[in-house]
C-alpha cells in the first residue's frame, strides 16, 4: 500500500497503461510538457515520447475527432478534456461518433477511447470550470460513464476505462485531485473490483444514500452526523453512472426502506432523477417513503463565492434523510 | 504585409483559374500543374475512368428511382459529381482510408461496395456500409464534416504505425467533404491538426455550389482552396467535372502524403444536377439557367467526347459500358427489393463491445414483450 492523492494515482495508472500496452495514446490540451494544467500527465511526455503524449492544437472537438481516428487505425487513445465546461464543443464527437460507432458498424469499429473529465464545483472556479456535465452522457447509449470519489478507484478505474473495448467518460472530480487515500499499485488490475459495480462504503439500516464522486465525502459527514443522532445511513458510491449497478442499490433499498440520492449537478434530468425511478421501480412494495433528492438547484453554476449554496451539504442531505424518515425537519411547519 | 477579404473573387462557379485538361466540348488541353501527373496516363485509363462515371450515374439514378418508387427511405444524388468521385478515388491504393461524406456513391463504388451495401443505409436496414476494414472505406458520414477529423487521426495513426508492431507504411487518409462542410468548426479543425502534425492526409472538397439551398457564396468569400494555405495546406482548385484533372491533382497530391510532405487540399469545382437529398425540392432556390449552364459541362458527356474523337471508343465498347451499368442497377434493384429485415431484437446487438448487464435486461424484456404477440397470435 502506497498513501497517494487521487492526482498521483491518476498518473500511476496512466503510466502504467503507456508502459504496458503500446496502443495507448494521451492526448489533449498541455498534456506534455505541462503535465497538464492538474499535473495529471506529469512526466508522461519525458518517458513516453511526443509520439506518445501529445500535445494537442486547442480544440475540443478536434482532439475527440482525431481520437476517433486513431481508434480506426487499432489506438486506444487518452484523451483529457480540459475542464468540464470545455467538453461541449466535443460533444457532437462523443455522442454521435464516438458513442455509436461500434453500434453502427455493427461491431466492425471499436473506438476504445477514455476521455477524462477534470470535474464538478467546490474549488473557487472561474465560470465553466466547475460543471457537472455526467447527465448528458449517461443519456447516450453507448458510452459507460464512471465517476471516482478515492485515490484507489482512481487508479484501477482509469486502468479498466483504458482497457475497455467500450468508450468511457471519465469523472475526476477536481475537488479530490489532492486529498490523499491508500493505493496497492502493485495490485494486479483483475483483483480490483469491476468498474461498473457500486459499493456500500458504510453499511446503514435506517436509510440508503446514494451518491457519487466527491459527494461521497459529503454523504459520509452527514451518515456520521446522524449516526450522532441514532440514525443509522448505509452510504453507496455509484462508481458507474452508466450502467448502474442496481443490484447493489436495491438490495440495500429493500433492506432501510428509505432513500436519499445526492449529487452536485442540477437535479433535473439528472441521475438522481434516473435513479430515483430505478429505485421506485425495482423497490417501490419495501419503500416506508418516496426517494428523495438533495442536488445542485437548477441554476447555471452560481459564481464561486455562492457555490456553497449549490452544492449539496452535510445539512441539506440531513434534513432530505429526516424528511425519508418521517422526522421533524426544516421545512416542517413551513407554510404550504 | 495585409491580406484584405476580397470583394471580386467569387467562391462558386466562373470564378479565376481552375486547372483543366478536358474541355467541357472534349478537347485535351494542358495545364502545366497537372501534366506531371498525367502523363504516362493512356486511352486504357481514361475508358476505364469513363466506364466508371457511367456506372456511377446509372447507380444513382437507379438509387433516385428506387426512393421514388418508396422502396429507399432516402437517396443523396451524386449526378454531375461523378468526375470528382471517379478521378480522385481511382488515384488511390487499396491500403490508403477513405473517410466520404454521404454523396460519394461513386468512391464507394470504386472501393469495391457491393449492391446490398450500396443500397442498405439508404433502405433503412443498417445505418453504415457495413465493415469499414474490408474496403478501408468508413461508411457515408451524415453529420457535416466530422469525417474530416476521423481521417486526420487515422493519419496520426499512419505516423503511429510501428508503435503497433507494425512497419512504416506510405499509407494515405483521405477526407471527402463538400462545399457547406468547409463551413464546420470540424473542417478547420481537422485542417489546423493536420497541419501541425503533418499527417499524410487528402482533403477532397466537393464544392457542388450548394448546401441544401445556400449557395457557396453565403458560406465564402473567397475561394474554399484559398483557406488551405492559410492553414500551412497547399491546394489545387481543378474542374470537378473534369475526370483526368481530378485524378491527376489527386496523384499530386497523394504523392506529397505519401512522401512525409504532409496533408493536401483539393477544391473540385462542380455542381450538384440533382436535389441535395430526394427529400429536397431545388426549384425553390435555383435558377434553372443555372442548371442548364452546368449541363454543358457533363463530366462524362465530354470523356465520351474525347474518347470517340481519338477513336478509343467505338459503338460496341460504348455499348458494353452502358449493358455493365444497366447490370449494375439491375443487381441494385434485385438486392433491394429482395432484402429481409434482420430480427428485431438484433437492435440492442453490438451498442457495446463488452456485456452491458441493464441492456441485457432490457433486451430480455423487450423479448419477452415480443414472445407474449406470438402466443397471443397463435
Amino acid at each position: 500500500m502506497t498513501e497517494l492523492t487521487m492526482a498521483k494515482a491518476l498518473n500511476a495508472a496512466l503510466g502504467s497503461a503507456l508502459a504496458e500496452d503500446p496502443s495507448v495514446l494521451i492526448m489533449g490540451e498541455d498534456v506534455g510538457t505541462l503535465g497538464g494544467v492538474f499535473r495529471i500527465t506529469d512526466g508522461l511526455l519525458a518517458t513516453h515520447g511526443a509520439g506518445r503524449v501529445i500535445d494537442t492544437p486547442l480544440a475540443e472537438s478536434g482532439i475527440v475527432g482525431t481520437a476517433v481516428g486513431l481508434a480506426y487505425r487499432g489506438f486506444r487513445p487518452v484523451v483529457e478534456i480540459q475542464f468540464d465546461g470545455f467538453v461541449y464543443p466535443a460533444f457532437d464527437q462523443i455522442v454521435c461518433q464516438v458513442a455509436k460507432l461500434h453500434y453502427r458498424t455493427r461491431g466492425a469499429v471499436r473506438m476504445p477511447l477514455t476521455v477524462r473529465i477534470p470535474w464538478a464545483g467546490g474549488v473557487g472556479a472561474a465560470e465553466h470550470h466547475s460543471e457537472s456535465p455526467e447527465a448528458y452522457f449517461v443519456h447516450t447509449s453507448g458510452l459507460r460513464v464512471v465517476a471516482v470519489s478515492n485515490p484507489s478507484d482512481a487508479h484501477f478505474m482509469l486502468r479498466q476505462a483504458i482497457a475497455c473495448d467500450d468508450p468511457v467518460v471519465f469523472f475526476e472530480p477536481k475537488r479530490l485531485y489532492h486529498v490523499k487515500g491508500e493505493v496497492d499499485l502493485a495490485a494486479p488490475l483483475a483483483d480490483a473490483p469491476p468498474m461498473g459495480l457500486a459499493r456500500v462504503v458504510r453499511p446503514g439500516r435506517d436509510a440508503t444514500v446514494v451518491t457519487y464522486g466527491a459527494q461521497v465525502a459529503t454523504a459520509l459527514e452527514a451518515a456520521e452526523a446522524a449516526a450522532d443522532d441514532g440514525v443509522s445511513l448505509e452510504v453507496i458510491d455509484l462508481r458507474s453512472l452508466s450502467p448502474v449497478d442496481y443490484d447493489t442499490i436495491a438490495a440495500s433499498v429493500r433492506r432501510t426502506g428509505r432513500a436519499v440520492i445526492t449529487h452536485e449537478a442540477p437535479g433535473e434530468a439528472g441521475v438522481g432523477a434516473e435513479v430515483a425511478a430505478g429505485i421506485t421501480e425495482r423497490c417501490f412494495h419495501h419503500l416506508e417513503a418516496p426517494p428523495l433528492r438533495v442536488t445542485g438547484h437548477d441554476i447555471p453554476y452560481p459564481p464561486a463565492k455562492l457555490e456553497r449554496h449549490h452544492l449539496p451539504d452535510l445539512d441539506r442531505i440531513l434534513d432530505a434523510v429526516d424528511r425519508v424518515l418521517d422526522r421533524p425537519h426544516s421545512l416542517a411547519g413551513a407554510a404550504q | 504585409m495585409t491580406y484584405l477579404p476580397s470583394t471580386t473573387a467569387d467562391p462558386g462557379t466562373d470564378m479565376g483559374p481552375v486547372a483543366q485538361v478536358i474541355t467541357p466540348d472534349g478537347e485535351r488541353v494542358a495545364d502545366a500543374t497537372l501534366e506531371p501527373w498525367l502523363h504516362e496516363v493512356g486511352d486504357d485509363v481514361l475508358v476505364g475512368l469513363y466506364r466508371d462515371m457511367v456506372r456511377t450515374r446509372r447507380l444513382d439514378r437507379e438509387g433516385v428511382a428506387l426512393q421514388r418508387q418508396g422502396q429507399l427511405g432516402l437517396w443523396a444524388p451524386c449526378e454531375g459529381q461523378e468526375a470528382v468521385q471517379i478521378g480522385t478515388a481511382r488515384a488511390l491504393r487499396a491500403a490508403d482510408f477513405v473517410f466520404p461524406s454521404y454523396r460519394e456513391s461513386g468512391v464507394q463504388l470504386v472501393r469495391g461496395a457491393t449492391p446490398t451495401e450500396l443500397i442498405q443505409v439508404w433502405r433503412g436496414e443498417e445505418q453504415s456500409m457495413g465493415d469499414p476494414f474490408a474496403r478501408r472505406t468508413a461508411g457515408p458520414q451524415i453529420i457535416i464534416g466530422a469525417q474530416t477529423l476521423h481521417a486526420v487521426g487515422y493519419a496520426m495513426g499512419i505516423q503511429r504505425a510501428e508503435a503497433l508492431g507494425g512497419v512504416a507504411t506510405d499509407d494515405v487518409a483521405v477526407a471527402y467533404f463538400g462545399d457547406g462542410a468547409s463551413s464546420q468548426g470540424d473542417v478547420n479543425e481537422a485542417m489546423v491538426f493536420a497541419a501541425s502534425f503533418g499527417a499524410p492526409v487528402v482533403f477532397v472538397c466537393s464544392n457542388n455550389q450548394w448546401a441544401i439551398s445556400e449557395p457557396v457564396r453565403v458560406q465564402s468569400r473567397t475561394p474554399l482552396a484559398a483557406r488551405a494555405p492559410a492553414f500551412g495546406i497547399p491546394s489545387l482548385r481543378v474542374d470537378g467535372n473534369d475526370v483526368l484533372a481530378c485524378f491527376g491533382a489527386m496523384r499530386w497530391a497523394l504523392e506529397r502524403a505519401r512522401s512525409g510532405a504532409g496533408p493536401a487540399y483539393i477544391e473540385a469545382v462542380t455542381y450538384r444536377m440533382g436535389p441535395h437529398t430526394t427529400a429536397d425540392d431545388p426549384t425553390r432556390y435555383r435558377d434553372p439557367a443555372e442548371l442548364e449552364r452546368w449541363r454543358g459541362r457533363d463530366p462524362i458527356a465530354r470523356v465520351h467526347a474525347l474518347l470517340r474523337a481519338r477513336g478509343a471508343l467505338d459503338d460496341e465498347a460504348a455499348a458494353d459500358i452502358a449493358a455493365d451499368a444497366d447490370r449494375l442497377a439491375a443487381d441494385v434493384r434485385e438486392v433491394c427489393l429482395s432484402y429481409r429485415t434482420r430480427d428485431p431484437l438484433t437492435i440492442f446487438d453490438e451498442v457495446y463491445a463488452e456485456p452491458h448487464a441493464a441492456l441485457e435486461a432490457e433486451r430480455r424484456a423487450y423479448a419477452a414483450y415480443l414472445d407474449g404477440f406470438e402466443e397471443g397470435a397463435s
